[in-house]
C-alpha cells in the first residue's frame, strides 16, 4: 500500500467505515464501539468502549499483566531484587527494556541492570516450582543481602498452583532483615498491562508503604504518583520541584527506592501524573493516611507551570507561591525562545497519538505548544475514565476480566491517619475552584470530528495513516517501522526513541527540537529514485 | 559500576539464573516463521509473549515485525485455547490475507495441553482456512531448551509440508540456522556462484532487511515459498548448518522424505566456510569458481596481515551453541585464545566440542552450557580478557571491566549493520576480522602512551 497524494478528503465517518470494512462482522461490531467520532458536547462526554478483551488474531499493541506489573511499575525499583518465577523468557524480555533511569549514586544498591529468574524447566512444571523458588530466593539473599526481594508469577505459575505468597512469607520470616513479597501477575489475567499496574500497586501499598515513620526533612512534601522516569523525565521534574522548594518524598516508581515507598505516607499531598496506572493508590493514600490528591501533568511547559501553581495553591503559603512564580519566570524564556524557533516549521502540522494510558493525553499539550493538531488519539490500555473523566467510575461495569484482579479494602490507619487539611480548608479551596481527585479525561480536549480510538491495532493504524495522512504518528516500537515504511515519521512515546527527557521545561525544549527534526527530516523526500519519478526515456542523455 | 553487586568469588547456584545467556523458545519460532514468504507468525498464548517477541525482534532488525496472538484470558486458560485459536485463524485470513499462518505455542498453552494439530485440523475442516492457504505449527514450550530450540522446532515444522514425489528435483536444501538476513543472502550468493541450485529455509533476506520506499508491505517479497518447502522433499540432499538450529529439520526430511542430510557447523570463519563450500562442491559435482578461491584468499591474506594483533589475545564469548562453536574454531584458527564461554542453551555436546577445539591450547578453558552471564562476568573478574563477544547484553560487563566488545549474536539492540552485512562465508570472515581488529587497535591507540603512539599499525 502506498501513500497517495491527497486526492480526497475523507470524513471521519468514512474513515471509520473504511477501518471496519474488511473485518468479519463480529469483529467489526466489537471494534465499532471502540472507535469514537468525537462530538465535542458541552456538558457531557460521549461514551467509548475501553478496557475490554483484545480480539484473538487482531494484531494488537497491547502487552500482558506481567509486563504491566514487573516491567512498568516494579521495573524502576532499583534496590529491590525483582525475581521472576517462570520460564526464562519473561524475565529476559523485561531486562532493561524500559528506559527507567535511576540514580543510585556511586555506591548505592542497584539491581536494575540484573535479570533474575528461576528459569523453570519441564520438571518444575510437572512437580511444582515452589522448592526451586525458595532456593532461588535464598541464593539471591546470600549473594546480595537486599532490603527486599519481589517475586513475580508468570503464566504457568498460576496454572500449576505454586503458592508464591506462602513461599515469600516463609522466606521473609526466615531472613528477618529482608522483605520478601510476591505478585500474582500471570500474563493471562485482565485484558492488558493495566491489570498488572493494579496488581503491582496493591502489593506495594500492602507491603512497603507505611513502613518508615521517620520524619523526612524539607517543606511542602508531596508524592509523585505515576511517573516512571523514562529518559530522565523524573529527574527534570525533581529539578524543578527542588528549585521551587517542594520536597518529593516518593515517586511511584521512577528513580524510586525502597525507603521512598516506605515513607510515602509522610507526604502531605499526592500528585498523580499517569492517572491510569495509579489513581487508586492516590485514593488509598487518602483513605488510609489522610493525604489528598490532585491530578498534575508535567508534560508541556504550560502544563508544568499550571501543575506547579496548583501545588502552590494547595499549600497556600505565599513564600512558596512566589518562589514557584519566580521559577516559572526563570524557566519560560528558554521555552519561549525554542518555540519561536521551531514553531514556524511545525505550525499547522498534524499528529496522531496512540500510546499508554495517559501519554496520549499528556503529549497533546506539547503538540499544542508547537501549533500542531492531534487529529486522532487513543490509549493502548486505558479505561473509560481515562477517556471520559472520573465521573463515569461509579457506572463502570465489573466484568469477568476485572473481577479476578484483586481490589484491596483500605481503611483509616488507627495511628497514622491524619487529615492534611481540615474539612473547612478543603471546602474553601474547592469553592475557589481547586479540584481535588479530578480528571476530566482525554475526550474533552479533542476537537469535534476527531477520532478517538481505543486499543488501536496494526490494521487500523495503517488505514488511519493511509486515509488521513498525518505529519507524525506516535506509538511504540512495534508500530514504528511499519508506519515509517509508509513515509510518515514515527515517534516512540514509550521509549522516546532513546532520547528525552520530555517532561518539565527542559524536556519541553528537547521535545520541540525532536519533533522539528522528525517532521522536517530530509529523508522523507528520498522515497523515490529519479528514474522512478520520471521513468520515460523522453530525451537522449546530455553529455557535458 | 553498572554490575556493582557481582562478586569476584564464585558461589554455587542451583536455582537462580542471573543475566541469562538465552531466552525462551517462542521467539525463535517467530523469527524462523518470518523466513517463509507470505507468513504471519502466530503466538498461541497470552498477548504479552507476542508483544515481547515482536518488540525484541523489532529492536534488533529495525523493521516491522508483525505477528498475531491468541490473546488468552483467564477463561481461555481454564477452558483451553481452542476457541481463541479458531477465531484468530479466521480473523487473520480475513484481515491480513497471508499465504500461511505459522502457529507456535507458549508455556501457557503447553501447560494446559492445547492440541494444536487437532485445532488446526478443525480449522481446516470448518472452512476458516481459505483454499490454497495453510496453517503450519510447532510446539515451543518455553520451559524446555531456549530460543534456539524454538527456532529449530519451527524449521522442523516447515519440513512437515514437504512431499516426496519419488522424483528428485536436483536441488539441495540448505538450512542456514539462526543467522541474519544478510547471512542468508550471502549463502544464496555463494551457492549461485557455485552453480548449485538450493532451497534455503528459513530465508529472512528480503523480509527483515527491506528498503524504505514509501510503501508498506505486510508480506515483503522475500522468504522461502510454501511451494519450495513442499518440493524440499524431492531434493537430492540437505545441508544443515548448526547441530542445535538445523539438524532436527534435516533429519526429519531424511526420515519423512528420504532426503539424505549432512550436519555441518555454521559457516563462520575460514575452516567452517571451507567445509560448507567443499560440501556444496561434492554434492553438486561441480568445481569451485575462481571468484570464491579469490574471496578465500583475501580472508587468508587478512589473517596473515593482522596476525600480530590477534596472536594470543584472550576472548570471552557468550551466545548460542552453533555460533559459539564456529566462532571458537575461527578464533583458534587465527591464534586468538577463547578463554571463557557460556551458553544458556542446554546440550552436553557443546562443552565437548569446545573442549576439542581448544584442546591444544596451553591453558584451561572455562566453558559452561546452561550457564549465565553473571558467571561469565565472574570468570572475567578472575581471569581478564582482551575481547568480549556476544549480544548487546554484554555492554554492561564490557563497560565495567573496560573490555573491547564485539556485538555478535542475538539480540543486537544498540548498533546497526547486522541486517545488511554478513558474517558468514569468506566475506563475512573479513568483516568479523575487520571489526575485531578495529576494536583491538582502537584500544591500543587509546591506551598507548604519547611516546609509544604509532602512526602506522
Amino acid at each position: 500500500m502506498a501513500i497517495q497524494n491527497k486526492t480526497a478528503q475523507w470524513t471521519p465517518a468514512e474513515v471509520k467505515e473504511e477501518m471496519l470494512r474488511k473485518y468479519p462482522p463480529k469483529v467489526a461490531r466489537k471494534r465499532a464501539s471502540s472507535i469514537l467520532i468525537n462530538e465535542a458536547l458541552s456538558n457531557t462526554t460521549p461514551e467509548i468502549q475501553a478496557n475490554v478483551r483484545t480480539i484473538p488474531g487482531i494484531i494488537t499493541m497491547r502487552g500482558c499483566t506481567y509486563a504491566g506489573c514487573k516491567g512498568v511499575i516494579m521495573g524502576p525499583t532499583r534496590d529491590i531484587v525483582n525475581l521472576v518465577h517462570g520460564p526464562i523468557g519473561c524475565s529476559f524480555y523485561a531486562w532493561l527494556t524500559r528506559r527507567n533511569q535511576t540514580d543510585p549514586g556511586e555506591t548505592g544498591e542497584n539491581y536494575m541492570t540484573y535479570c533474575f529468574s528461576t528459569d523453570m524447566q519441564d520438571s518444575d512444571i510437572i512437580f511444582g516450582g515452589e522448592k526451586k523458588l525458595k532456593a532461588a530466593i535464598q541464593e539471591a539473599y546470600d549473594l546480595f543481602h537486599p532490603k527486599g526481594i519481589a517475586v513475580f508469577a508468570t503464566c504457568p505459575v498460576g496454572l500449576i498452583g505454586d503458592d508464591i505468597h506462602a513461599v515469600a512469607k516463609e522466606m521473609k520470616e526466615k531472613f528477618g532483615d529482608c522483605n520478601v513479597f510476591a505478585f500474582s501477575c500471570e500474563g493471562y489475567k485482565g485484558v492488558s498491562q493495566s491489570a498488572g499496574h493494579h496488581i503491582a500497586n496493591n502489593q506495594v501499598f500492602k507491603h512497603l508503604v507505611g513502613l518508615n515513620d521517620e520524619k523526612k526533612p524539607g517543606q511542602y512534601k508531596i508524592n509523585l504518583l505515576g511517573e516512571y522516569n523514562i529518559g530522565g523525565d523524573g529527574f527534570e521534574i525533581d529539578r524543578i520541584l527542588k528549585l521551587c522548594g517542594i520536597s518529593n518524598i516518593a515517586t511511584f516508581s521512577g528513580n524510586s527506592s525502597y525507603d521512598q515507598f516506605a515513607s510515602a505516607h509522610t507526604a502531605d499531598l499526592s500528585c498523580v501524573m499517569c492517572h491510569r496506572s495509579i489513581n487508586y493508590v492516590a485514593d488509598m493514600l487518602e483513605t488510609k493516611y489522610g493525604i489528598p490528591w490532585i491530578k498534575v501533568n508535567f508534560i508541556g511547559a504550560e502544563a508544568t507551570a499550571k501543575s506547579l501553581r496548583k501545588i502552590g495553591l494547595y499549600f497556600g503559603d505565599q513564600t512558596l507561591i512566589d518562589r514557584i512564580e519566580a521559577v516559572i519566570n526563570a524557566e519560560m524564556p528558554a521555552v519561549k525562545a525554542a518555540i519561536a524557533d521551531v514553531r514556524p516549521r511545525t505550525e499547522g502540522k498534524t499528529a496522531m497519538l496512540f500510546v499508554g494510558g495517559s501519554r496520549a493525553h499528556h503529549y497533546m499539550e506539547l503538540f499544542n505548544e508547537l501549533g500542531m493538531k492531534t487529529v486522532s488519539t487513543g490509549y493502548e490500555f486505558g479505561h473509560r475514565d481515562d477517556y471520559e473523566g472520573r465521573h463515569v467510575i461509579p457506572t463502570l461495569k465489573v466484568d469477568a476480566d476485572s473481577r479476578n484482579i484483586e481490589e484491596i479494602e483500605v481503611e483509616a490507619d488507627p495511628e497514622r491517619f491524619a487529615p492534611r487539611k481540615s474539612a473547612e480548608e478543603l471546602k474553601s479551596l474547592e469553592e475557589a475552584g481547586f479540584e481535588f481527585k479530578d480528571y476530566k479525561g482525554l475526550i474533552p480536549d479533542m476537537d469535534k470530528g476527531t477520532l478517538v480510538i481505543d486499543d488501536l491495532n496494526q490494521y487500523e493504524a495503517e488505514k488511519l495513516v493511509e486515509l488521513i495522512k498525518p505529519d507524525l504518528f506516535c506509538a511504540g516500537i512495534k508500530e514504528k517501522y511499519s508506519i515509517q515504511k509508509l513515509g510518515i515519521p514515527m515517534k516512540q512515546l514509550h521509549s522516546y526513541d532513546y532520547g528525552g527527557p520530555y517532561a518539565g521545561f527542559k524536556g519541553a525544549v528537547n521535545f520541540y527540537k525532536e519533533i522539528d527534526r522528525l517532521v522536517n527530516s530530509k529523508v522523507w523526500g528520498y522515497m523515490k529514485a529519479p528514474w522512478q519519478e520520471n521513468p520515460e526515456l523522453s530525451a537522449t542523455y546530455v553529455w557535458e | 559500576m553498572l554490575l556493582r553487586h557481582t562478586p569476584k568469588e564464585i558461589t554455587e547456584r542451583s536455582a537462580l539464573v542471573i543475566n541469562p545467556a538465552k531466552t525462551c523458545q517462542p521467539i525463535g519460532a517467530m523469527y524462523a516463521a518470518l523466513g517463509i514468504h507470505g507468513c504471519l507468525p502466530h503466538s498461541h498464548g497470552s498477548q504479552g509473549c507476542c508483544a515481547y517477541h515482536r518488540s525484541a525482534l523489532t529492536k534488533h532488525y529495525k523493521e516491522p515485525i508483525n505477528a498475531a496472538t491468541s490473546s488468552f484470558t483467564e477463561g481461555a486458560s481454564v477452558f483451553g485455547g481452542q476457541a481463541n485459536l479458531l477465531q484468530a485463524i479466521e480473523n487473520i485470513f480475513t484481515v491480513y490475507e497471508p499465504e500461511v499462518i505459522a502457529v507456535h505455542t507458549t508455556c501457557l498453552s503447553e501447560t494446559i495441553g492445547d492440541d494444536i494439530k487437532q485445532i488446526r485440523d478443525k480449522a481446516e475442516k470448518s472452512g476458516v482456512v481459505p483454499n490454497g492457504k495453510h496453517v503450519i505449527f510447532c510446539n515451543t514450550p518455553s520451559y524446555i531448551g531456549s530460543h534456539v530450540t524454538g527456532f529449530s522446532n519451527m524449521v522442523k515444522g516447515m519440513t512437515e509440508v514437504a512431499t516426496n514425489t519419488g522424483k528428485k528435483n536436483g536441488k539441495v536444501n540448505v538450512i542456514p540456522g539462526w543467522v541474519e538476513p544478510a547471512d542468508m543472502e550471502e549463502i544464496k550468493r555463494l551457492a549461485a556462484l557455485m552453480n548449485v541450485p538450493i532451497t534455503l529455509f528459513p530465508d529472512t533476506s528480503g523480509v527483515l532487511n527491506g528498503p524504505l520506499s514509501g510503501e508498506f508491505k505486510m508480506f515483503p517479497e522475500g522468504g522461502v515459498t510454501m511451494k519450495e518447502l513442499r518440493e524440499s522433499g524431492d531434493a537430492i540432499g540437505t545441508l544443515a548448518l548448526g547441530e542445535w538450529c538445523s539438524a532436527d529439520a534435516a533429519r526429519s526430511l531424511d526420515t519423512r522424505c528420504k532426503v539424505p542430510c549432512k550436519v555441518l557447523d555454521m559457516a563462520f570463519g575460514l575452516k567452517a566456510t571451507d567445509r560448507f563450500i567443499d560440501a556444496l562442491r561434492i554434492i553438486a559435482g561441480t568445481s569451485v569458481p575462481e571468484e570464491i578461491n579469490r574471496e578465500r584468499g583475501q580472508l587468508v591474506d587478512m589473517i596473515s596481515d593482522a596476525h600480530q594483533y590477534f596472536y594470543q589475545k584472550k576472548v570471552a564469548l557468550f551466545g548460542d551453541p552453533d555460533q559459539l562453536i564456529a566462532m571458537t574454531e575461527f578464533l583458534v584458527s587465527i591464534d586468538m585464545w577463547p578463554t571463557h564461554l557460556v551458553t544458556g542453551t542446554p546440550g552436553k555436546k557443546f562443552e565437548k566440542r569446545i573442549s576439542e577445539l581448544t584442546a591444544h591450547l596451553p591453558y584451561e578453558v572455562n566453558v559452561k552450557t546452561g550457564g549465565d552471564m553473571f558467571l561469565l562476568h565472574q570468570w572475567i573478574k578472575n581471569s581478564p580478557v582482551d575481547l568480549l563477544i556476544g549480544n548487546t547484553y554484554g555492554k554492561h560487563i564490557a563497560r565495567d571491566e573496560d573490555i573491547p566488545f564485539l556485538r555478535w549474536g542475538f539480540p543486537i539492540l544498540d548498533r546497526m549493520g547486522h541486517q545488511y552485512f554478513p558474517t558468514v562465508g569468506y566475506k563475512g570472515g573479513l568483516r568479523l576480522l575487520e571489526k575485531i581488529l578495529g576494536l583491538l587497535l582502537d584500544r591500543k591507540d587509546r591506551d598507548d602512551s604519547e611516546i609509544q603512539f604509532e602512526l602506522t599499525l
